[in-house]
């Protein structure tokens, strides 16, 4: 143990393994918004990350305007229902429009310009963001039991500690991604959204509305964006404005790991990379989550471009 | 009324122009053919029909109605279904989830009478219905590209090169179904460039050369036409 993880025992590898987690599910909620919209108009959609920093915002504000800023004695769950319904609304419709107004009409350009398009949009973003709550780091309140099920159970006193904040967010998460393969595979919408990423003029020509799908696209990617935000508030305890951009970076490196543009590999990849940032840390410190997350990326890339699950398409 | 009747259209790629003021109608019941050499804007007039290209003169009407301003995704619920070059099967998807496509249009509808329809034509197809598409065999996925064109149930069928790069059984094949889907009521304007096979079950032809119509008569004349024979049925 000491060979591989110098920094840690069994029992601190094991903890890191639950935040890891934890973290992989917000990482891979965010990753699934790269890869669908990606799958679709093969765009690395720039501003995703910060459309989640503003997801955190919104949260707080309707937090605060329920009068829960400074925490509560007890978990309000409607309330936290609100911030996450009203989180995911906002992001969806945001994302929704976003494509609506900088992408869509440049669908038929060269491939750079959406690309620079999205950048643009990433940084209305962040200076939103930092106009409205500033360039300080934001305390997010304390709403969840922090009830160690480790500790409760075995009675011992251990490191590992996987407490309500990780259920609730392995709770919330996984419906949500097993409820987005359900709306892929099964309904009439998720069937166009496959077609038109498969083939978009053949799409059009069985009678599929493109533009609604490809709307439909960034609105899902936007609420799985949003139930994100809200988790990483709770489970973190702050944001600030500047969050995008590595949790950004990290969701989209997950989702290039597991295979860009496949919903399942986004999933995977999630998760991998929080176990291993996870891991990095409790290992070799914390300086160094970001050299190990990132050395996967260009590993990736260098021998393996398509990712875990992704398939090389021949028609493409 | 021709069912179908493209007047004086013309196309272009950006700055080319790949159709010159072509005239083509298809009336109610009948098999239409368009033949022309490698080139000759035989797909682009089938992409004009079906509102993938739009033409920048010219009209293309349907039953009367004017195609100009419907958009490309609502033309197959008028009535005119596309199994483009190529096939262009989903290739991710299963076969059925490929034929049930073909009848998105139609929204949510019983869709057994159609399957039966297909698998009647194609047997091979049932046997491999959960397969992904993109796993057949060339043959295969024409069968399925005409397949998930005939759930639409359309009126009139544009056919591009159905027999493109299929063994010569299963070219007989397919040129049966046509005349079999025929049979069932269809109008098909046939791409080929197997022209003799074309004009075969064919009633009537246009030949296209360089975006133009440079003839239009019955199968059986054109068959018999010299210039016909040496350009498109490789006689010297
Ligand atoms: N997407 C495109 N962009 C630019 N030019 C195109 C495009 N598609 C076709 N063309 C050009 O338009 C002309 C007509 O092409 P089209 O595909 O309609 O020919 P075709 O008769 O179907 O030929 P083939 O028998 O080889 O399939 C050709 O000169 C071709 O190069
Ligand atoms: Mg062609």
């Amino acid at each position: 143990m000491q060979v591989v993880c110098p920094g840690g025992s069994g029992e601190l590898v094991a903890a890191a393994l639950i935040i890891g987690l934890s973290n992989g599910a917000l990482i891979a909620l965010i990753a699934l918004g790269y890869t669908l919209v990606y799958g679709i108009i093969e765009l690395i959609n720039f501003s995703h990350g910060d459309l989640f920093m503003l997801g955190t915002f919104v949260a707080l504000t309707v937090l605060a305007a329920l009068g829960l800023e400074g925490g509560a004695a007890e978990t309000p769950w409607l309330a936290l229902i609100a911030a996450i319904l009203a989180a995911m609304v906002f992001c969806g419709v945001l994302n929704m429009l976003a494509e609506r107004i900088a992408y869509r009409r440049l669908r038929n350009a060269p491939r750079l310009a959406p690309l620079i398009s999205a950048i643009g949009v990433s940084f209305i973003y962040i200076n939103i963001g930092l106009f409205w709550r500033g360039p300080s780091p934001i305390p997010f309140p304390d709403l969840l039991p922090d009830f160690e099920f480790v500790r409760a159970i075995t009675g011992a006193d251990t490191l590992i500690t996987f407490t309500t904040k990780d259920a609730f967010i392995i709770a919330t998460a996984i419906p949500l991604m097993l409820g987005l393969g359900w709306v892929i595979k099964n309904t009439t919408m998720g069937k166009a959204m496959r077609a038109v990423a498969q083939d978009r003029e053949m799409a059009l020509q069985v009678g599929i509305d493109v533009d609604k799908v490809i709307s439909f696209t960034f609105l899902l990617g936007g609420l799985l964006a949003g139930a994100a935000a809200v988790m990483h508030g709770l489970y973190n305890g702050n944001t600030v404005f500047t969050l995008g951009f590595t949790a950004g970076l990290k969701a989209f490196t997950a989702a290039v790991l597991g295979g860009i543009g496949n919903v399942t590999g986004a999933a995977l990849g999630g998760f991998l990379l929080g176990i291993l940032g996870a891991m990095t840390v409790t290992c070799y410190g914390g300086e160094w989550e970001n050299v190990g997350v990132f050395t996967l990326l260009v590993v990736i890339l260098v021998f393996r471009p398509t990712g875990l699950l992704g398939e090389e398409t021949p028609e493409r | 009324m021709a069912l179908l009747e493209l007047e004086k259209v013309d196309a272009y790629y950006g700055h080319i122009q790949a159709l010159r003021g072509i005239s083509i109608t298809v009336e109610k019941g009948e098999i239409v053919t368009l033949i022309g050499s490698n080139g000759a804007g035989k797909t682009t007039t089938l992409r004009t029909i079906s509102g993938i290209v739009r033409p920048r003169a010219g009209s293309v009407t349907l039953d009367g109605r004017d195609l100009a301003r419907v958009p490309a995704n609502r033309i197959v619920s008028l009535g005119i279904a596309h199994s483009p070059e190529g096939r262009r099967i989903f290739p991710r998807m299963s076969v059925k989830e490929n034929l049930e496509m073909g009848a998105y249009a139609r929204g949510a509808v019983d869709l057994t009478e159609d399957f039966d329809r297909v698998f009647g034509l194609f047997p091979r197809l049932k046997e491999r219905i959960t397969q992904v598409a993109g796993t057949l065999s060339g043959g295969e996925q024409q069968m399925l590209a005409i397949g998930r064109a005939l759930m639409a149930r359309p009126t009139l069928l544009l056919l591009d090169e159905p027999s493109m790069g299929l063994a010569p059984v299963l070219v007989e094949l397919v040129f049966e179904t046509i005349k079999d889907i025929n049979r069932l009521g269809m109008s098909i304007l046939l791409v080929e460039q197997n022209a003799l096979m074309a004009l075969t079950v064919a009633k009537r032809g246009y030949v296209l050369q360089t975006g133009s119509i440079v003839l239009a008569d019955s199968a059986e004349e054109l068959a018999k036409n010299e210039m016909v024979r040496k350009a498109y049925l490789g006689e010297e």
